[in-house]
């Protein structure tokens, strides 16, 4: 008789663990994954893949290098480090007042001072990710919705998911009017939620607007915040790119039009902010969250447990962001440079004969290749980004990605490399485009 | 169906009465049921009524335990976990209309009184109050100081080490500047600026796991590939809490422990704990036969245990694993095919003469035992730089390891800090000066608090590693409970003005023991602290 010997069972994971809501099998990291592979450069491989689906910031680093250099005390704890003790012992969720006052002040200026903000109503996380994340998990239950306008970040997918079991349910916009949200696209995503049997708990909209690179009209913020009280839930406003718009006078953030209603109706609101983008540093890991609920505020602090800033890293920014000659010069410049950026690229992708959404803020354009698929549909869009991927060497993000309904829209970085490379991605670009003429012609 | 639907109708009708109503509604279905015992309903309403009353049994044992839930919930009266919140102002304010109001609306549809927040809200609030938090409270206003405030509240409740401050402290001003920026190159903020890893740069990796060997004398050489960085320990242990663990299931913590993992493994992650009480008798070692009764009795209730965590140090006691007890245990978790999680964070902060062993040197038997265990590690302890922010899981199961790496997108290190880091953990001349200086000033200092305590007639578990002394003044409670011994925590917090963490706080199931903090104290505060201790022992022992 045979003995059947008993194989050790390995032990298991749990659901979360293995669950692909991360999202990283999308093309939105694909293409990264390609790049990684074959990373262009300037001088060593000038024929690899120029990153163009990285919204990062690299316009103004020479602003924040020459504070630095300026400014030792920022670096270090002074002569002899005599603040280092009490900032290597700092692991208080409160985080460093100065650096809250200083983040309050950043955030009042790149509003032009149209608003305030109270620093003890700022809970600082690990970077906007965190941020969103955290609310998520304070705002919502499992199984429960978000209403979130579409095209979005293809990391809310993760951020708003996966830990937090929430669902996503899109409001549908379209090129019909610019991608802008309406109220009936509002009220008929609020239906099919409810069709679902989910649980609406809030909004999250990002004003400067991933991907479209565009700010949100006043009157439609009104229209959103109206919508909120109405159903009676939140509104998370992601205003990670407002210090990314190019002209200041564009942006209305969410905080004016609470102002102008003398703040009634603002428990249900809540500001993400982050340094990753406006000040071009991600890696530091700075996130906010600036909420208007005294329950959210308190629960917020104390849920940052898990992502606190580095002590060092507040007190670096604290010193530079209370330099008050430092941010106003930044601000308008990192403007200044990114608007100069935006009109490079539009005006070469104009020349090749391709069309963006009128875009006035962030570190990406919003560009319409819909004439190019092959079909409309999002097979095509893919096939179309597998060609620009692989042929024309560009990682630019799919609009299928973000969600879009329509196919064929497609979000291009343009702040993440040098001028130089920005032309040498226009001209591959532009080859592309009179490769296909020519094709189409001999057909 | 009639019957069913006359159950859910009524049951939608004490719904909105508030009280129990239960009583009354089980009368209306068990008439009826008289009536087929009696012979008059049939096969039908035979087996329809039992059904019915199943189908309303577990509706009404649902609601019910909802109800309770709000109660224990609520820190205040009129506060209501489900759908209340006050939107600015003080909790207590709401007004108590909201919370029946909200019970009796059929749908959450129709919006009425404030905006909702979800069910993680309300245990913060109750959290609040409990004394470890009132007592960091306290001292934040009234903090001792030697020459400004001499009559402050000193603080022994914080586990912080700054007896070796001003080594690391040295070392900073001496190098901060170079390092963050330079690195011997020329100046560019690109390095750091940019998206790096979420799970940490490679060097600082390298650096760390360069220290975590350096800790365990070398017993062990930790490979840089299998350490994931995060935020700190506190991310560390949520992050394996959600890898190994569904919602609903246990991990099994063996008490006293840590106060923080109520926060770090239960919160978000919707996963329980199960205390496996450890006895004095034992002096609160750890018993291979009190997991093996806590595994068997949750199995029975009907709860999936996922893991053990146990600390090595443990905190709050600070006795060490032996290498006997690690094999029992790892022999434990391979029978019930589980995980251990291995809190080793006070590894370097070891002072006693017993031989500190890792599990990370026993994890080398066969790949099975691999996969199931991971040790969570960090630098808030060893090298006193909690602010700083970071912490390490180190496994061998490489789909932990990918899954947990994605996680710390939400919990990343700062790359100023891990720069700086790369740095001071490379010079390996002042790690080694560190790790012994530091061992030497701990358990001199420990040795004198415990003599200390002594002459108070307070004893102390033997404790060889860690920041705390753990003290028995069941002596000294009124009503040995749990009441005592707050009491006794409050005496000693605004009479002696010392601020202890009582052992409840811990889940010490024995009333009595105290947490003391030697390591923030210099000789000189010493003989103070012990003589407030006087003061209020005294009292005691004259009641």
């Amino acid at each position: 008789m045979a003995i059947e010997i008993e194989k050790p069972s390995s032990v298991r994971l749990s659901k979360v663990a293995i669950s692909k809501t991360h999202g990283e099998d999308s093309p939105y990291f694909a293409g990264w994954k390609a790049y990684d592979e074959n990373p262009y450069d300037e001088v060593h491989n000038q024929s690899g893949v120029i990153q163009m689906g990285l919204a990062e910031n690299q316009v103004s680093f020479d602003l924040l290098e020459k504070y630095l250099e300026e400014h030792h005390e920022a670096s270090s704890w002074g002569k002899g480090a005599p603040g280092f003790r009490e900032n290597a012992l700092f692991q208080d969720y409160h985080g460093l007042k100065s650096f809250r006052q200083a983040m309050a002040n950043f955030m009042e200026q790149i509003r032009g001072g149209k608003v305030k903000f109270d620093p003890d109503r700022i809970v600082l996380t690990a970077g906007a990710t965190a941020a969103n994340e955290l609310l998520t998990f304070i705002l919502a239950d499992p199984g429960d919705a978000l209403l979130v306008p579409t095209p979005y970040y293809p990391g809310f997918d993760r951020d708003l998911r996966w830990r937090t079991g929430v669902k996503i349910v899109p409001i549908h916009c379209n090129s019909s009017n610019n991608f802008q949200i309406t109220p009936q696209a509002l009220e008929a995503a609020y239906r099919s939620a409810e069709s679902m049997d989910l649980k609406v708990r809030g909004i999250l909209i990002t004003n400067p607007s991933n991907p479209l690179g565009s700010t949100i009209q006043s009157s439609i913020l009104n229209d959103i915040l109206d919508f909120a009280v109405h159903k009676n839930i939140h509104l998370v406003s992601d205003e990670i790119y407002s210090g990314s718009t190019f002209s200041p006078s564009e942006f209305v953030s969410i905080a004016e039009i609470l102002r102008n209603r003398n703040y009634k109706d603002a428990e249900r609101v809540h500001i993400v902010y982050s340094l990753s983008k406006d000040l071009g540093l991600p890696g530091f890991r700075v996130g906010t969250i600036y909420s208007y609920n005294d329950d959210v505020v308190t629960t917020a602090r104390r849920m940052s447990s898990f992502t606190l800033i580095s002590s060092q890293t507040q007190h670096l920014l604290a010193c530079m962001l209370s330099n008050h000659e430092f941010t106003q010069n930044y601000i308008k410049t990192n403007r200044e440079r990114l608007n100069k950026r935006y009109d490079m690229i539009i005006q070469g992708l104009k020349k090749a004969g391709i069309e963006c959404l009128k875009g006035n803020a962030g570190l990406f354009c919003w560009m319409n290749l819909s004439p190019l698929l092959n079909e409309p549909t999002r097979q095509g869009e893919l096939e179309l980004w597998n060609i620009i991927l692989n042929q024309v060497k560009l990682n630019i993000s799919p609009g299928s990605s973000c969600h879009c309904s329509e196919p064929g829209w497609f979000r291009v970085c343009f702040a993440n490399m040098s001028e130089q490379t920005l032309r040498v991605a226009l001209q591959r670009i532009h080859k592309f485009m009179e490769q296909r003429k020519v094709c189409s012609v001999n057909r | 169906m009639t019957q069913t639907r006359y159950s859910r109708s009524r049951s939608s009708d004490t719904e909105k009465e508030n009280t129990g109503g239960g009583g009354g509604a089980a009368m209306r279905v068990i008439v009826p049921l008289q009536g087929v015992v009696q012979g008059r309903g049939g096969l039908v309403l035979g087996s329809i009524i039992p059904c019915a009353l199943f189908y309303f049994l577990q509706f009404y044992l649902k609601r019910h335990r909802n109800d309770l839930d709000d109660q224990n919930n609520s820190n205040s009266p009129g506060l209501n976990s489900t759908t209340g919140s006050a939107s600015s102002g003080k909790l207590a304010e709401l007004p108590a209309l909201t919370r029946n109001l909200s019970r009796g609306l059929p749908s959450p549809r129709s919006p009425r009184g404030p905006v909702s927040v979800s069910g993680r809200v309300s245990g913060i609030v109750k959290g609040a109050d409990s004394p470890y938090y009132v007592g960091l409270r306290r001292v934040k206003e009234d903090p001792y100081d030697e020459l400004s405030n001499p009559n402050g509240i000193i603080q022994l409740g914080l586990a912080e080490n700054k007896l070796s401050l001003d080594l690391v402290n040295h070392w900073l001003a001496e190098n901060a500047e170079q390092v963050i920026l330079r690195n011997g190159k020329e100046l560019s903020i690109s390095r750091i600026a940019t998206y790096q890893p979420f799970d940490g740069l490679m060097e600082f990796k390298v650096a760390v796991a360069g220290f975590m060997s350096q800790v365990t004398a070398k017993a062990v050489s930790f490979d840089p590939s299998q350490v994931v960085l995060t935020a700190g320990a506190t991310p560390a242990i949520e992050i394996l809490s959600f890898c190994l663990a569904d919602v609903g299931n246990a991990f099994l913590v063996p008490t006293p422990c840590y106060p923080g993992y109520d926060r770090d493994v239960k919160w978000r992650t919707g996963v329980e704990i199960i205390h496996v009480p450890c006895r004095s008798a034992d002096d609160f070692n750890l018993s291979i036969a009190a997991l093996d009764r806590a595994f068997n009795q949750a199995k029975k209730r009907g709860l999936k245990v996922r893991g053990i965590i146990i600390s090595n140090p443990s905190n709050p006691v600070g006795n060490l694993l032996s290498r006997g007890t690690l094999y029992s245990l790892l022999d434990f978790a391979r029978e019930k095919n589980i995980h251990i999680v291995s809190n080793e964070i006070l590894a370097g902060s070891t002072h006693g003469n017993e031989e500190f062993v890792s599990i990370a040197e026993i994890m080398d038997l066969d790949d099975v035992d691999r996969k199931r265990v991971h040790l969570v590690y960090g630098l808030s302890k060893d090298l006193s730089l909690p602010g700083f922010r970071v912490g390490v899981i180190y496994s061998h199961n490489e789909e932990v390891l990918a899954a947990a790496k994605k996680l710390t997108r939400f919990s990343t290190i700062s790359s100023p800090t891990q720069c700086l880091l790369i740095s001071m953990l490379s010079d390996a001349k002042f790690v080694q000066t560190f790790i012994t200086i530091n061992r030497e000033r701990l358990q001199r200092t420990y040795a004198l608090f415990v003599a200390g305590l002594k002459k108070l007639g307070i004893k102390c578990i033997k404790s060889s590693g860690g920041f705390y002394c753990w003290a028995d003044m069941s002596g000294l409670i009124r009503s040995y409970s749990e009441k005592g011994e707050l009491e006794l925590w409050d005496k000693l917090l605004n009479i002696a003005k010392v601020n202890v963490t009582p052992g409840s706080c811990c889940h010490c199931i024995e009333p009595g023991w105290f947490c003391f903090c030697f390591a923030t104290l210099t000789e000189k505060d010493i003989p103070i602290v012990t003589d407030r201790i006087q003061k209020v022992s005294e009292t005691c022992k004259l009641n």
